[in-house]
C-alpha cells in the first residue's frame, strides 16, 4: 500500500481558477518563471491587489499634498499635474486602446476650454452654472470628435494623422482669427488676445474662488482629483466592457475584427469621441482655473508632451499613463530651474550608469575613469588658460566639469553636434570599445549640459521630451507599465 | 487681370516649394509606408544651413564669389547637409523600428521633429533669419525681371520656379530612368518581393532619404530666398507639404508635384479673393480677410479629398489582401 494519499478532485467550494478572459495566462505569468520564486510570488501578490485599491490609495495619497506643502507654487504644480493626468487618460483611449494616431487631440482640449470661456464669462454675458455647462461641453467635445473622425473614412493611421494634425492647425487659425469671424459673427474667440475674465467653477451658482488670500486655492486641486477619479473609474469600466474589448481587438488586427462582425469604423469613431470628450472636460477645468484662454496653449508642444506621457507610461495601461503624466510633469517643472535641472541630471546620470552596468565589474571602472577623466580635463584646461575653467555657472560641479567664463559663439553648436554624433556612434559600437568610448562621451555630455543646455531651459525641456520619445519607441515601446504586445504571426 | 496674374505667380512660387517638400514625403511613404513627420524640420534645417553658408561666404552684401555662384553654393550646401541629416535620421530613428507596429515609427518621427526644432532653437535662437538678398547687387534680384501685362516677375521668382521644376525633372529622371530608380519603384511596389529579387532594400531606403531630404534642403533655401526663416517654420511647412502629398496621392511622384501646386494656388487665390465670396450680397468673410483664412480653405480641400477621393489624385486605391 502506498502511504501517499491520492489527490482528491477539488470540491465545489474550492477557489475557481478560471483564466481571465482576453489574457493569455502563460504570458501573464512569465514573471514567475523569470524571477526567483520568492520575488515572483511577491510580484504576483502585488498584481492581485485590485485596481480600485490602487486608485483609492493613489487619490488618498494625492489628497495629502496640501498637508506636506502650503506653498501655492507646489499646489499649482499639483493641479497642473492632475490636468495632465486627465489629458493622458483621454489620449490613452485613442492611442492606447483604439490604436489611432490622433494628432488633433489637444484641439479638443482647446474646444472644451473655449466653450467654457464662452458659456461662462462676460464675453457674451452668459454665466451658466458649471453643473450644466460642463456636461454640455463634454457632449460638444464628443460630437466634435465624431465630426472630425467621420470624413477620415479610412481611419487608418496615416490619413487620420494628417486630417487631425491639420485640424489642430485649423483650430489655431480659428482661435487666432476668431475676432473677425465668418458670416459677420463679430468677435467670437478674442483672437490672439484670448478670452479674459472667465468665471471660476461654481456649484449651483456658488463660486469657488481661484485664490484664497493670494495663495492658490486648494479647492481646485480637490475638484481636479475628483474629476480624475470619476474619469478613471468610468474609463476603466468602458475598457472592461464589450466596447473596450472590441477596441483592443481591432487595434491588434482590424481585418480580423471586422471579419468577426465588429463595426470597426464605428469603434474607431467611438474611441475618438471618448478621447475628445475627456479632453474637453479637462479644458473646462483649465479655463476656469486660469480665468483666461489663449490660442497658443493648445498647440503642437502640448500635444507632444501628452503623447510622451502616454508612451512613457505605457499605451493602454491606465495606471501607466497616470504615472507617465506625473513623471513628465514633474520633469518639465524641474528642468525649468537650472539648479534643480543640474541635480536631476547627475542623479539620472548615476542611476542610468547603474542600470546600464548592473551586476557588472565595469560599473566601478567606468565611474572611476569618468571621475578621473573629469579632474584631469579640468586640470589641463585650467593649466592652459585659467579663464577656461573660471565660469561660475557650474555650481557644485564646477571643480570637475570645465565651465569657461566666456564661451566662443562657435562652441555650443560644435559641441552639441559632436555630442550627438558621438552618442549615435556609441550605439553602433559593441563590447569593450563601447565601454572605453563611453567615458569621454559622458564627459562631453556633462560639458554640453552645463554650458549649452542649462543656460536655455526652454528649448532644453523640449529636447529632453523629443529624446525620451524616440528612445522609448526604440528601447521600450511598451513604456513603464504597458503590457508587451504579443506578436501575432 | 493684373491681380489674377500676380496671384497666379504667387501660387506658382509657393506651390513649387510645397511640391518639393511633398516629394520628400511621397518618396519616403512610397518605400517605407511611413509618414516622415520630421521632414518639415529637415526643410527648416536646410534653410538654416543655407543661411550659415551665406554668412560664411561673406553675406549677401559683400560675397566673396559672384551672386550666381553664391546662390548655387548655398543651395548645394543645404542639399548636402540635409541629405546627411536624412540618412542619420533614417539610420537611428526609423531603421530600428522597421518591423514594429505602424504607429511606432510615426511616434518616433514626432520625437525627431520635436528634437530637431528645439535643438535648432537651443543653438541658434528663435529669431527670424533673413538672407537679406535684397541688398545683393543693389536689389537686382527683386527689382528687375520681365513683365506680363502690368505685373513684374522678379528674378528671384524666376529662380525659385525654374530651379524647383529643374529639380523635379531631375527627380523624375532618377526615379524613372535609372537602375536605382527602378529598384526604388520595385521596393515601393512590394518590399519583400524586391528583396527576393536581389535588391538591397537598405540601400534603396537610404537613397530615398538622400533624395527626399536633399529636395527638402533645396526647398528650404528657395523658400528663404524671399521670406525670412525661423525654427518653428518646419511644422507649418511640413504640414502643408504633407497635405499636398495626400491630395496628390501619397506615394505618387507626379501626384506630389500637382498636389503642391494645387495647395500653392489655393493659398494665393484664397488670400486674394476670399473677401469677395458672397451669396446674394451676403459676405461670408469680412473685408480684407486676406491670408488669415487660407488654412481653412486648405482644410476644406483636404476633407473633400478625404471624402470623395481618399487615395488622392494620382494614388492607387489600396486594396487590402488577406
Amino acid at each position: 500500500m502506498s502511504d501517499t494519499t491520492p489527490e482528491l478532485p477539488p470540491g465545489p467550494d474550492a477557489p475557481v481558477t478560471a483564466p481571465a478572459i482576453g489574457r493569455d495566462e502563460w504570458v501573464a505569468r512569465h514573471l514567475e518563471r523569470r524571477l526567483p520564486p520568492r520575488l515572483g510570488f511577491l510580484e504576483e501578490r502585488v498584481r492581485r491587489i485590485p485596481w480600485w485599491a490602487w486608485l483609492t490609495l493613489f487619490v488618498g495619497a494625492a489628497c495629502l499634498l496640501p498637508v506636506f506643502s502650503s506653498s501655492g507654487y507646489v499646489r499649482r504644480i499639483g493641479f497642473d499635474t492632475v490636468l495632465y493626468m486627465l489629458l493622458a487618460l483621454g489620449l490613452n483611449v485613442v492611442v492606447g486602446w483604439g490604436g489611432l494616431l490622433d494628432l488633433g487631440y489637444v484641439a479638443f482640449y482647446g474646444v472644451g476650454a473655449y466653450a467654457y470661456a464662452l458659456l461662462d464669462s462676460d464675453h457674451y454675458g452668459i454665466h451658466m452654472w458649471a453643473v450644466l455647462s460642463i456636461p454640455l461641453i463634454v457632449v460638444i467635445g464628443a460630437i466634435a470628435g465624431l465630426l472630425l473622425g467621420l470624413p477620415s473614412r479610412r481611419l487608418s493611421g496615416d490619413y487620420l494623422a494628417i486630417v487631425t494634425l491639420f485640424f489642430l492647425q485649423l483650430f489655431q487659425t480659428l482661435a487666432t482669427n476668431g475676432d473677425q469671424f465668418l458670416f459677420g459673427a463679430g468677435n467670437v474667440t478674442g483672437g490672439a488676445n484670448g478670452l479674459l475674465r472667465v468665471d471660476p467653477l461654481d456649484f449651483f451658482g456658488k463660486e469657488l474662488a481661484v485664490q484664497h488670500n493670494g495663495v492658490f486655492a486648494i479647492g481646485y486641486y480637490f475638484v481636479g482629483l475628483a474629476f480624475f477619479a470619476v474619469v478613471f473609474v468610468a474609463l476603466h469600466f468602458v475598457n472592461q466592457s464589450r466596447t473596450g474589448r472590441a477596441w483592443r481587438s481591432q487595434r491588434e488586427d482590424p481585418l480580423a475584427a471586422e471579419v468577426m462582425g465588429m463595426p470597426v469604423n464605428w469603434l474607431k469613431l467611438m474611441s475618438f469621441a471618448f478621447g475628445a470628450a475627456v479632453a474637453a472636460l479637462t479644458g473646462t477645468l483649465f479655463a476656469s482655473l486660469n480665468a483666461s484662454v489663449f490660442p497658443l496653449t493648445f498647440y503642437f508642444v502640448l500635444l507632444i508632451t501628452v503623447y510622451t506621457m502616454v508612451i512613457l507610461g505605457g499605451q493602454g495601461s491606465q495606471a501607466g499613463v497616470v504615472l507617465g503624466a506625473i513623471i513628465i510633469s514633474v520633469l518639465l517643472e524641474l528642468l525649468r530651474d537650472p539648479g534643480h535641472a543640474r541635480n536631476l541630471f547627475y542623479v539620472l546620470f548615476g542611476v542610468g550608469l547603474m542600470v546600464a552596468f548592473r551586476r557588472s565589474v565595469r560599473l566601478p571602472i567606468v565611474a572611476a575613469a569618468l571621475i578621473g577623466f573629469g579632474f584631469a580635463a579640468h586640470a589641463i584646461a585650467g593649466a592652459i588658460r585659467h579663464s577656461w575653467v573660471a565660469g561660475t555657472a557650474g555650481g557644485w560641479v564646477s571643480s570637475w566639469v570645465v565651465v569657461p567664463a566666456q564661451l566662443a559663439a562657435w562652441v555650443p553648436p560644435v559641441a552639441y553636434i559632436v555630442l550627438i554624433a558621438c552618442v549615435l556612434g556609441l550605439t553602433l559600437l559593441r563590447g569593450w570599445t563601447r565601454t572605453v568610448a563611453l567615458v569621454p562621451v559622458l564627459y562631453l555630455a556633462t560639458f554640453v549640459w552645463e554650458n549649452v543646455m542649462l543656460v536655455k531651459p526652454e528649448p532644453t525641456r523640449y529636447i529632453v521630451i523629443g529624446i525620451i520619445l524616440v528612445s522609448l519607441m526604440i528601447l521600450r515601446p511598451n513604456g513603464l507599465l504597458g503590457e508587451k504586445r504579443v506578436e501575432i504571426v | 487681370m493684373d491681380q489674377f496674374i500676380s496671384l497666379t505667380l504667387d501660387g506658382l512660387t509657393l506651390g513649387s516649394v510645397y511640391a518639393l517638400i511633398a516629394l520628400g514625403y511621397t518618396l519616403v511613404y512610397g518605400v517605407l509606408k511611413l509618414l516622415n513627420f520630421a521632414h518639415g524640420d529637415v526643410f527648416m534645417v536646410g534653410s538654416f544651413i543655407g543661411f550659415g553658408t551665406l554668412q560664411a561666404l561673406g553675406g549677401a552684401v559683400n560675397p566673396v564669389v559672384p551672386l550666381w555662384a553664391l546662390l548655387i553654393l548655398v543651395t548645394l550646401a543645404a542639399m548636402a547637409g540635409c541629405a546627411v541629416l536624412g540618412v542619420v535620421i533614417e539610420r537611428f530613428a526609423y531603421r530600428p523600428l522597421r518591423e514594429a507596429p505602424r504607429i511606432a515609427p510615426l511616434i518616433s518621427a514626432l520625437g525627431v521633429s520635436f528634437f530637431l526644432a528645439y535643438s535648432m532653437q537651443l543653438l541658434f535662437g528663435a529669431q527670424y533669419r533673413d538672407y537679406n538678398l535684397f541688398s545683393a547687387s543693389g536689389g537686382a534680384l527683386f527689382l528687375k525681371g520681365f513683365h506680363i501685362g502690368g505685373v513684374r516677375i522678379s528674378v528671384v521668382r524666376d529662380i525659385i520656379i525654374v530651379s524647383a521644376f529643374v529639380l523635379m525633372a531631375v527627380l523624375w529622371f532618377l526615379v524613372n530612368k535609372t537602375r536605382t530608380g527602378k529598384a526604388m519603384r520595385a521596393t515601393s511596389y512590394d518590399r519583400e518581393a524586391a528583396a527576393m529579387m536581389g535588391i538591397d532594400i537598405d540601400r534603396v531606403i537610404v537613397f530615398t532619404f538622400v533624395l527626399g531630404s536633399a529636395l527638402a534642403g533645396a526647398a528650404g533655401v528657395l523658400f528663404a530666398l524671399r521670406v525670412p526663416t525661423q525654427v518653428s517654420l518646419g511644422f507649418i511647412a511640413g504640414l502643408k507639404g504633407f497635405t499636398a502629398a495626400v491630395i496628390g496621392g501619397i506615394g505618387s511622384v507626379p501626384g506630389a508635384m500637382v498636389g503642391g501646386l494645387i495647395l500653392g494656388f489655393a493659398e494665393s487665390y484664397s488670400a486674394g479673393y476670399i473677401d469677395r465670396v458672397h451669396f446674394g450680397g451676403f459676405h461670408i468673410w469680412p473685408a480684407a480677410a486676406g491670408t488669415r483664412w487660407t488654412d481653412l480653405v486648405i482644410f476644406v480641400i483636404l476633407i473633400v479629398f478625404m471624402i470623395f477621393r481618399p487615395q488622392g489624385l494620382f494614388g492607387r486605391p489600396d486594396i487590402k489582401k488577406v
